[in-house]
């Protein structure tokens, strides 16, 4: 199970914080981004261990994409590299509904992002992994909102 | 009012308080249109969380968007409750998804899944009856939908495999079917069909099969499948090849699948990614015990990984070495995991290592895993200073029961704790430096049970360093307490002193109350010598105490005064009722008074009587509770021990033979200095190192597999042993068979490596300046590569390299064991043996004792001496085995300088008569001769061991004076060997013989 989902610059700026069960956010966001920080981008991409999010049975898993870090905390139950590959496909979604993402669509829209997120996982399990289908559900869901936003300027 | 909860929602995340806004944000998702309920829920998902009191509200809002017939809301209404839900409102919408589960929509289904899943987490016994819902989602026809119930079946078997079999079958059909790509294309990922899908399946599968022979049987075909397509080079396609090998080591084991899966972890381990690396490493782990040869073939990766700048990585690789800890390779191990502990700072790696080292060694060493006492005090005084009070408290709390109830070796045990007292007191001494406190407690309390051991007639010195500690201030309370309890200890050994009084005088003002009542205790006890003696008695520490819990004791003292007309004892909540009784009715009733001790009036009545003989009574019973108090303080730590006492009874008496105290120590005072060594060491080149590592590979992957195994590389491998132990290979082999072994070493010329350490060692030897050391130093470089042959098995030719020279700095610079050498200066001019090994080590520079090469029935060890004139090279032979030796060959080939040893054939008075016959050539001093040394020892087949302790057999050779050998290969040997050109005569030589533990020499003179 996916614990939280965080994401923040290379200053620890928070840009996303997704938590599935509710704990010390702050706290966790800053220990991780201290813990993630440090490491090269030449070694590995797990890290086992923070005392602050659970002990032994959870490991980050991240990803460092030019400016961002997308942090993934799971349990023992997600296999690592499939994780890291998820991180992938979101990013890579994230850059299909926002066209060349950056930081700053994760700013603006941060309502947006979310509710990407929503599709790919939910509740902390992985809901959806096919890039077509999240996609598809995220223009359904823009087109809803030029229907019910076009009325109300007509 | 969207935009306004947007902002909000980015507030929140920045971690400012917003809680202000929590009220409109299910407001939003209550009252808004469709985009604005959106960002509602959202914003309720993100800012509450699950006891949540505002969540209530927002149930009914749910319960309406689950009725909707719009698409969107049933979708966003699942969502939250998939996130977000609070547990007793589930009933109200669990009908309404359950519904849904029928839903013509595929994205309305799956989530519905999910939010069940949701609701198993949280609530399991709310959706028991629907599982059968959850076996329609399995065979949904969406594959989305059939994903999402591998969650919850991941989950379920996890917790109960038995109850799922049945469904294997359908499992191994899905999985073929992705597998076979029969799935949509746009579920492939980078080509590779539908990989998360297969990997949750792999782990099910794992699950289920686990231990069980006939559903595993089911699975090899599609684990061979899968192993077999997933060959394409990406990232996800290694995804699946992990979890394929998880699996097939889960499950009933086939061999075909096995090889194949350990090609694959193979696979992993040599990969240059580092991610994978770290895959390869953690299947390893899994992998090691059910397979220790896999880890001997990656060995060499293994050992790179050690010295990888990832600490994830190292970390890692340590959690390796952990599991194949055993007795042979533990030094070496332990050894690593210290280094590691003193690098690294987080208190969770640090927990959790010291964790690990305190386990390996305090479990092993009631398995005699450990070589010997004085290299685990040392250990577990490393582990407690870095550990410190971060550390678990069972830690120290074992150690000491491990010292106090000690093995079936009564001995060993005094020696062990001599060992720990003797260090102890050196790490007192030490100014200025502070321990933390469970390292402190876990001293005094040693001090104070085992200082009688070092014989002394006063405790004195002992009683100054524990009330220096006393009044530190950084020293907490409860330490203090362990350290009182100590010097009371020590005090019944020894009354008179002044210190204690000091100390009584100190703390029976202190402010601490704990402390002072300490300093009354023990004021009391020095006036009642005999009581003292009787209540700390020495070295009791063991035995257990019983408690009369009852103080029937005291029965015959309650009888009197009862008789006497005292008031029964009342509990203390009985006592308060009635007095609060009493203070309703104004206590004006006489009763009421007789009832109450606590009662206080003026008036003569027999209650007043009770009342006086109570609190004698109760003084009394304090004074004995006092006694009892401090009776439990001198043990308190062994109560936890009773139930493991049984267990340990069970322990065989095989204990680690333990070399005499005097050369451990020094071996072990110089490991810090050997660490500074090595560190200049690095100087050393890159095919040193190479070296280097393949020594520190054999010597952590000794004992493990065959031991034909060990050298499968190929490459020379030397398993050292920092402490000379008798390793207890208890090869039984079915028949006494005589066999011959012949071991052929033979000195061969230095490989380049040589002429660096000559260098290195030239240069730090002019800096220090040591004529004396200088004479000898130069061309003493030797590096002998012997080959150890064993005739009957042919199989293997170890070559083994040792280096070493003979000034300070010499070492085998092998990572993992600390060489060491004592620094004492070589004085005793005299060329005539001391009596015997040890004294003459410790007496004059020597290396230390390496093992130089070994195979399961025969190991080689060999160190040198310095004296002023010569150099000895001690070898040792040491049958492990049961077997008789017959022979043994020494060649030392091409030797020049080598004055001639010569064999003597000894024989001992003693029952294993030994015969050695050593065929020597002769060497002159100038050119090359080649010189063997042939020895050959029968030992009658009467001698056995009982232990099957090895018989050793040591020999030494002597080179002229003035030059210690140098090999003939080694061109800067010759060159300074040259230089120095004088050549004394007159060799000696001298030969020991260890037999069966008892040593006799013979001095030869040429």
């Amino acid at each position: 199970m996916i614990q939280a989902i965080l994401v923040f610059n290379n200053h620890g700026k928070p840009r996303l914080v997704r938590f599935y069960q509710q704990e010390i956010q702050q706290q966790i966001v800053r220990e991780t981004f201290h813990l993630v920080l440090k490491r090269d981008d030449n070694i590995c991409n797990f890290l086992e261990g923070g005392s602050l999010i659970g002990g032994s049975d959870y490991k980050l898993i991240y990803r460092h994409y030019a400016t961002l870090y997308f942090v993934f905390c799971v349990d023992s139950s997600e296999s690592e590299l499939g994780i890291l590959d998820l991180i992938q496909v979101f990013v890579e979604t994230l850059d299909k509904c926002f066209e060349n993402v950056c930081e700053l669509d994760l700013i603006f829209h941060m309502d947006k992002v979310h509710y990407i997120l929503q599709e790919v996982v939910m509740g902390g399990m992985v809901l959806e992994t096919n890039m077509n289908e999240i996609v598809a559900q995220i223009e359904a869901q823009n087109r809803l909102e030029k229907s019910e936003v076009t009325p109300r300027w007509a | 009012m969207k935009e306004c909860m947007v902002r909000l929602i980015y507030c929140e995340m920045l971690g400012y308080d917003a809680s202000f806004g929590y009220i409109h944000a299910i407001k939003l998702a209550q009252q808004g249109n469709l985009l604005e309920k959106r960002v509602g829920y959202l914003a309720v998902s993100l800012f509450l969380h699950e006891n949540h009191e505002l969540l209530l509200l927002l149930v009914n809002t749910v319960v309406k968007d689950l009725q909707s017939t719009n698409l969107v809301e049933v979708c966003m209404a699942l969502t939250i409750v998939s996130q977000i839900f609070p547990r007793e409102m589930i009933p109200a919408v669990l009908p309404l998804i359950e519904d849904k589960l029928q839903h013509s929509k595929e994205i309305i289904r799956r989530k519905a899944v999910l939010a069940l899943y949701k609701f198993h987490l949280i609530a399991p016994n709310q959706v028991q009856h629907i599982h059968i819902k959850f076996r329609k989602a399995l065979c949904d026809r969406d594959v989305g939908v059939m994903a999402a119930s591998l969650h919850i079946y991941f989950r379920m078997i996890k917790e109960n495999s038995s109850g799922y079999k049945d469904l294997t079958g359908s499992f191994v059909t899905i999985l073929k079917q992705v597998v076979g790509g029969k799935l949509p294309v746009d579920f492939n990922y980078h080509s590779v069909p539908a990989p998360w899908i297969q990997i949750q399946l792999l782990r099910i599968l794992g699950l289920l099969g686990k231990d069980d022979q006939r559903t595993s049987e089911l699975m090899y075909d599609v684990l061979d499948e899968s192993l077999r397509r997933a060959e394409l080079n990406h990232n996800v396609t290694y995804a699946i090849l992990f979890e394929c090998v998880h699996t097939v080591y889960s499950i009933y084991p086939k061999s075909e699948l096995l090889e194949k899966a350990a090609k694959c972890i193979g696979k992993f381990v040599l990969s240059p990614k580092i991610n994978l690396k770290y895959l390869g490493l953690k299947a390893l782990t899994y992998v090691i015990q059910q397979d220790p040869t896999l880890a001997l073939q990656h060995q060499m990766t293994i050992i790179e990984c050690l010295d990888h700048p990832d600490p994830i990585i190292k970390r890692e690789t340590l959690e390796l070495l952990y599991r194949i800890t055993n007795a042979q390779n533990i030094t070496v191990i332990v050894q690593k995991m210290l280094e590691y502990l003193h690098q690294s700072k987080e208190e969770y790696i640090i927990v959790n290592l010291v964790g690990k080292i305190a386990d390996i060694l305090v479990l092993n060493t009631v398995d005699t895993y450990a070589p010997d006492n004085a290299w685990f005090i040392q250990t577990m005084n490393a582990v407690f200073s870095v550990g410190g009070d971060v550390m678990h408290p069972d830690i120290p709390n074992n150690f000491m029961r491990l010292l106090a109830e000690g093995f079936d070796d009564e001995t060993e045990d005094q020696q062990l704790r001599l060992y720990a007292v003797q260090s102890y007191l050196t790490l007192l001494d030490v100014e200025n430096v502070f321990y933390p406190q469970k390292f402190l407690q876990v001293m005094s309390w040693v001090l104070g049970e085992y200082y009688y051991l070092l014989d002394k007639d006063t405790p004195e010195e002992v009683l100054t360093k524990l009330y220096k500690l006393l009044m530190n201030d950084s020293v907490s309370s409860e330490t203090k307490a362990w350290l009182i309890a100590a010097v009371t200890k020590l005090t019944s050994q020894a009354h008179s002193s002044n210190i204690v009084e000091r100390l009584i005088q100190e703390f029976t003002i202190s402010l601490d109350t704990c402390m002072r009542q300490h300093a009354f205790e023990l004021k009391h006890l020095r006036e009642n010598v005999e009581l003292m003696k009787s209540l700390l008695p020495v070295d009791k520490s063991c035995e257990d105490m019983v408690v009369d819990a009852s103080l029937s004791f005291l029965d015959g003292f309650v009888a009197e005064e009862l008789s006497q007309g005292a008031a029964p004892y009342k509990p203390h909540h009985q006592r308060q009722e009635e007095k609060l009784s009493q203070e309703k009715v104004l206590n004006f009733e006489p009763y009421g008074l007789s009832f109450s001790s606590s009662g206080f009036t003026g008036r003569q009545s027999p209650a007043g009587i009770s009342l006086g003989s109570d609190i004698s009574g109760n003084s009394a019973e304090t004074g004995m509770k006092e006694t009892n108090s401090l009776k439990l303080e001198g043990i308190k730590k062994l109560w936890g021990k009773e139930g493991y006492l049984p267990k340990k009874e069970g322990k065989t008496g095989d204990e680690t033979e333990a070399l005499p105290v005097p050369q451990e120590s020094i071996i072990m005072e110089n490991v810090d200095q050997a660490v500074t060594k090595k560190d200049q060491c690095q100087v050393l080149t890159q095919s040193k190192e190479e070296k280097e590592k393949q020594l520190l590979a054999s010597s952590l992957f000794v004992g493990l597999g065959s031991e034909s195994t060990i050298n499968l590389l190929g490459k020379a491998d030397t398993v050292s042993h920092k402490f000379r132990r008798k390793p207890k290979v208890k090869e039984t082999k079915s028949g006494e068979t005589t066999s011959a072994h012949s071991m052929t070493c033979s000195y061969f010329s230095s490989s380049s490596n040589a002429t660096y350490e000559d260098d290195y060692y030239l240069d730090a030897l002019q800096d220090r300046g040591d004529k004396e050391l200088n004479k000898f130093s130069l061309n003493s470089e030797l590096l002998d590569s012997e080959s150890l042959t064993e005739l009957p098995s042919v199989e293997k030719l170890s070559n083994c390299k040792l280096s070493s020279s003979p000034s300070l700095f010499t070492d085998n610079n092998m990572e993992g064991f600390h060489p060491s050498q004592s620094t004492a200066p070589s004085v005793a001019p005299e060329t005539s043996l001391a009596s015997s090994l040890l004294e003459e080590t410790s007496e004059h520079m020597h290396s230390e004792l390496v093992e130089v090469c070994h195979n399961e029935t025969i190991s080689v060890s060999s160190y040198k001496i310095w004296k002023d004139d010569c150099l000895f090279i001690v070898w040792s032979v040491s049958n492990k085995s049961g077997l008789e030796l017959k022979s043994a060959n020494l060649e030392i080939a091409p030797a020049e300088n080598f004055k001639l040893l010569r064999y003597e054939p000894a024989s001992s008075s003693h029952s294993p008569a030994c015969v050695l016959s050593l065929a020597l050539s002769l060497s002159c001093q100038i050119n090359k001769y080649i010189k063997s040394l042939k020895k050959k020892k029968d030992q009658p087949g009467t001698k056995k061991n009982k232990q099957n302790r090895a018989s050793g057999l040591k020999m030494e050779l002597k080179p002229p004076h003035g030059h210690p050998q140098a090999d003939s290969g080694c061109r800067r040997c010759r060159h300074h060997h040259q230089e120095e050109g004088h050549d004394p005569e007159e060799p000696e030589q001298l030969r020991k013989l260890f037999i069966g533990g008892l040593s006799f020499e013979t001095t030869d003179i040429l």
